[in-house]
């Protein structure tokens, strides 16, 4: 039989049930009684800071208040108006840095409104109840490529076509949603959420999405502005960071995003290996959501190693403490100097850092723990190279998406700004305005 | 979507949702906002005659209740009508008339109970190319005691003359604005009518005292140690202003005549059910001056996605369809038999059902050790006391007993027929069913 303390990289550490009961929603859809209460809660604030707060700007007040009033599906049109993704944002959004955190009873008691829980109550609701809630504008007669299906393409698309453009969506992979399908949590996007959000969104019309079709490879940039009026690139971050330290291809070291990748396109869960001793290197979203899915599959000891203190580590304090509550051990203040094994992964060395202002360094002192199985989650890199202007390793952008090429619009993690779902449909939307505002004249 | 664009005698607003005279319509600035956040139409606060304007008071000027957290659930206040010269309010509001074609701006107006006074004003409201007028018959303090606002909207007779004078310098749509500080609101109405309006609009302030001051042992809003009587609004006040819309609209002798709905209007819900009660619109000031005028967005949405719910397709689709099912007592149906139901899986156990039912109704919950609550059908008598006091919605329902069912409580077989108490044996005036 195997269990968590099977040596070695294995599937099947849990049995089906507890595997099913571990990858369920992370935070149950509200009941109903528990929706009014939290809707109750909401003051209405005025120039609210939750809104501020919001990347996309959802008006919260307006849509906690018509959630209140019994009118759900005004609700999920005051959000999807802001934000086309909301249903995804209300799963993924770290709200506890961003709108709940700004709630003003976040102040008063410490005790937020529960607007992402809110927002997904509405957003479902809408999504179950009826078909697409937008129509489209008369036709333009102009045309518009999105190159990359992630959270920023599918606003910016979905957003033009609103507007009367016809849209053809490029992905190199063969299903759309990017990380929506590709990289967040498992139980965040329960029920394969990402896929039937995407086909909710293209529901508008006007969208034909053709996958695996990679720029680079299958499209250029050139070529793309030659035969369309505007171009939208929302490739996000295809490369991933190296380690650089001795060991690092040894059998057992992988990118936490492929591990995230595999786990999300699994159709049975059971039958994914994972290591007994899983050592995830980084301290953002993905070390953590690598390192919490490792424990969930089973594996027995699953430690994050992040070279700073806690308080400079990418994922919130909320992040840190649910993969505390999983058992997942963090180790703050260690840097990785070699992986050890012979052929395959059997220990990590980490080295102790201090940082006295003048930068990171290591102090010398040096400790090993097990790990056959190491995670990379050190960043992710743009890999894109079609002659425009860089702002250091991203794609230079002004205003709304504008990049170098006067045809070409950029967004989401493949420009600068914070590499948040969110943000991704912030700026695809602030694109496609502004397209249709160049393309209207 | 459903078309909220409303004919109100004639005068045409985006939707049915008007402020009401008070401080949101106060001056120039508060209604060009108030008309860019959504308003459909204003009832421009009160003017008052030629000459020096009358004084607020300047200390507090409200009194507040509240529920849980703070929430307003009604608010009183001792404030006059306008401070401001009456010139300076009609330059204002011939200005956004002008801007704002297409909304409703009615002027309020409160001058003495003479004729000249109101022949003096009228024509110069009539200047500003507001669409009608509303006459305050109701601001229940400060006013009365000089004459004015519920001291002429207490005596019907005065209602009358009044409407008439305006009726006979003014050719607009007039208003009668009924004050809620009298015992059979059917009379005033009437007196309106008779009197040539062309529409009422209720209701004004109640008079109230919210709280009192137990260090200073004063009424509050205290005033250097002394308090006065308020006019009282918000949700507290819309039972009873829904009451008297209905008694209006049912009455023979006032049916059909044209009701602006006014007193605790926060949610769309709320001004559906006061249009449902025979309200070609609604005015609103509670909601607003506790939430801003962004709060009518809810409103519009809120009536919107109801109306295209149900399949209305303009208000005047569905205003007035609840008056035929507004009743004397004597005609409800007495054989018409309901059992409280509480269901278990969203019962929190509080408890809350059961002390209602034992102490101060009909003993018909029982409370196991485990606490467990059940209905005792043989006990209830259907008074749905506790419906009202559970925490949960629809944990506890009422569930009717069809025809032919035995009631365990009376023993008696569920009747199919409807019988009142106009024909109960008990009534000792009870005629014979036919
Ligand atoms: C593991 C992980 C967990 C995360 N968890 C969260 C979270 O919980 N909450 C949150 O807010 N954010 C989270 N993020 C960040 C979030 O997923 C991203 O910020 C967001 O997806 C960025 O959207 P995007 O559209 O810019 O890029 P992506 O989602 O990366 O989409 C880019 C798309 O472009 C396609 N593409 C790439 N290159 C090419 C090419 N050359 N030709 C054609 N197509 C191409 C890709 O296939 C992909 O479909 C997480 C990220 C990771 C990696
Ligand atoms: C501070 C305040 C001032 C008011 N002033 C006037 C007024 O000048 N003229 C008038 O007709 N009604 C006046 N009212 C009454 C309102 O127009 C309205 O009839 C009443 O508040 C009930 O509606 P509500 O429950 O929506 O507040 C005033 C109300 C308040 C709260
Ligand atoms: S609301 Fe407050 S600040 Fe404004 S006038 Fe009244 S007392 Fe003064």
């Amino acid at each position: 039989m195997t269990s968590p303390s099977t040596p070695g990289i294995v599937p099947g550490r849990l049995p089906a049930d507890a595997i099913a009961e571990n990858f369920d929603d992370l935070h149950a859809p509200l009941a109903p009684h528990e929706v009014q209460v939290a809707a109750d809660r909401c003051y209405f604030c005025y120039d609210a800071p939750c809104v501020t707060a919001c990347p996309t700007e959802i008006d919260i007040p307006l849509f906690i208040r018509q959630i209140a009033t019994g009118t759900s599906e005004a609700a999920a049109r005051t959000i999807f108006n802001q934000n086309i993704l909301g249903g995804m944002c209300a799963r993924v959004c770290p709200t506890e840095t961003l709108c709940e955190e700004a709630c003003v009873r976040e102040l008063a008691e410490g005790k937020p409104v529960e607007i992402g829980r809110l927002q997904r109550h509405a957003t479902d609701m809408l999504m179950a109840r009826q078909g697409h809630p937008f129509t489209r504008a008369a036709p333009t007669g102009k045309r518009v490529a999105v190159v990359g299906a992630g959270p920023a393409g599918l606003s910016c698309a979905h957003r033009l076509a609103m507007k009367g453009h016809d849209v053809v969506l490029y992905d190199a992979k063969s299903k759309p949603g990017g990380l929506n399908e590709y990289g967040i949590a498992a139980y965040k996007s329960t029920d394969d959420f990402a896929a039937r959000e995407a086909e909710w969104l293209m529901g508008i019309g006007g969208i034909t999405y053709e996958g695996g079709m990679a720029l680079g490879a299958d499209l250029t940039i050139d070529a793309l502005s030659e035969s369309f009026d505007a171009v939208f690139l929302g490739v996000g971050l295809g490369g991933v960071n190296a380690l650089g330290v001795a060991g690092d291809d040894k059998d057992g070291v992988r990118d936490a995003v492929d591990f995230i990748a595999d786990l999300r396109q699994a159709k049975d869960l059971t039958t994914l290996p994972v290591g007994r001793n899983v050592v995830v290197i980084g301290g953002g979203m993905t070390a953590v959501d690598a390192a919490v899915q490792a424990k969930l599959l089973g594996a027995q000891n699953v430690t994050i190693a992040y070279r700073r203190t806690r308080t400079r580590m990418g994922a919130s304090r909320y992040e840190q403490d649910l993969a505390a509550s999983h058992g997942v051990q963090l180790l703050f203040d260690v840097q990785p100097v070699a992986v050890h094994g012979n052929g395959a992964a059997v220990e990590v060395e980490l080295e102790y850092t201090v940082d006295h202002g003048k930068g990171l360094e290591g102090t010398g002192e040096t400790i090993r723990i097990p790990a056959d199985q190491v995670f990379r989650a050190i960043g992710q890199s743009l890999t894109l190279d079609g002659g425009l202007e860089m702002d250091g390793r991203k794609i230079r952008v002004t205003d709304a998406g504008r990049t170098s090429h006067a045809k070409v619009w950029a967004g989401g993690d493949c420009t600068s700004g914070e590499d948040l779902t969110v943000v991704a449909v912030a700026e695809g939307r602030d694109a496609a305005e502004d397209i249709h505002k160049v393309l209207m004249g | 979507m459903a078309d909220l664009t409303t004919d109100f005698l004639g005068i045409k607003s985006p939707n049915p949702f008007w402020l009401a005279s008070a401080p949101p319509t106060d001056k120039e600035y508060n209604v060009r906002r108030a008309f860019e956040a959504g308003w459909g139409g204003v009832v421009w606060k009160t003017l008052g005659a030629e000459g020096p304007p009358v004084v607020n008071v300047n200390g507090p000027r409200y009194g507040v209740i509240y529920g849980k957290d703070r929430t307003v659930l009604g608010i009183n206040n001792i404030e006059l009508i306008t401070d401001r010269p009456l010139e300076v309010n009609l330059e204002e509001m011939a200005r956004v008339k002008a801007d704002y074609p297409d909304h409703a701006l009615i002027a309020s107006i409160m001058v003495p109970c003479e004729e000249e006074a109101w022949k003096a004003i009228l024509p110069r409201v009539e200047e500003t190319n507001a669409d009608g007028i509303e006459l305050n018959f109701g601001c229940p303090h400060g006013m009365a005691e000089r004459g004015m606002g519920s001291a002429v909207g207490q005596v019907p007779e005065y209602i009358e003359m009044v409407t008439r004078w305006c009726k006979k310098y003014y050719d607009r749509p007039v208003i009668v604005k009924l004050t809620p500080n009298i015992t059979d609101v059917r009379k005033p109405a009437l007196a309106a009518k008779n009197g040539g309006a062309d529409a009422v609009s209720l209701i004004n302030t109640i008079n109230s005292i919210t709280s009192v001051d137990l260090d200073a042992m004063s009424p509050q809003p205290m005033i250097d140690g002394k308090g006065t009587h308020g006019g009282y609004c918000g949700p507290a006040v819309k039972p009873i202003a829904m009451n008297m819309v209905a008694e209006i609209a049912r009455d023979p002798q006032t049916h059909g005549l044209p009701i602006s709905g006014i007193g605790g209007v926060t949610t769309w819900r709320d001004a559906a059910e006061f249009m449902a009660l025979g309200c070609g619109n609604v005015q609103v000031c509670t909601a607003a001056m506790t939430y801003g005028f962004k709060i009518v967005q809810e409103m519009k949405s809120g009536l919107s996605q109801w109306m295209d719910e149900k399949g209305y397709r303009s208000t005047s689709d569905f205003v007035g369809m609840a008056v035929p099912n507004v009743t004397d007592w004597q005609y409800l149906n007495l054989n018409y038999v309901t059992k409280a139901r509480i269901d278990q899986d969203s019962c929190i156990s509080c408890g809350r059902c059961y002390a209602a039912c034992e102490d101060t109704s009909h003993q018909a919950i029982a409370m196991s050790d485990d606490r467990t609550f059940t209905v005792i059908d043989e006990e209830c008598v259907a008074c749905n006391l506790c419906v009202d006091v559970c925490p949960v919605e629809d944990c506890i329902t009422m569930v009717e007993l069809q025809p032919g069912a035995i009631d365990p409580r009376t023993g008696k077989e569920v009747q199919k027929e409807y019988a009142n108490w106009t024909t109960h044996p008990n009534n000792p005036g009870a005629v014979a069913a036919e």
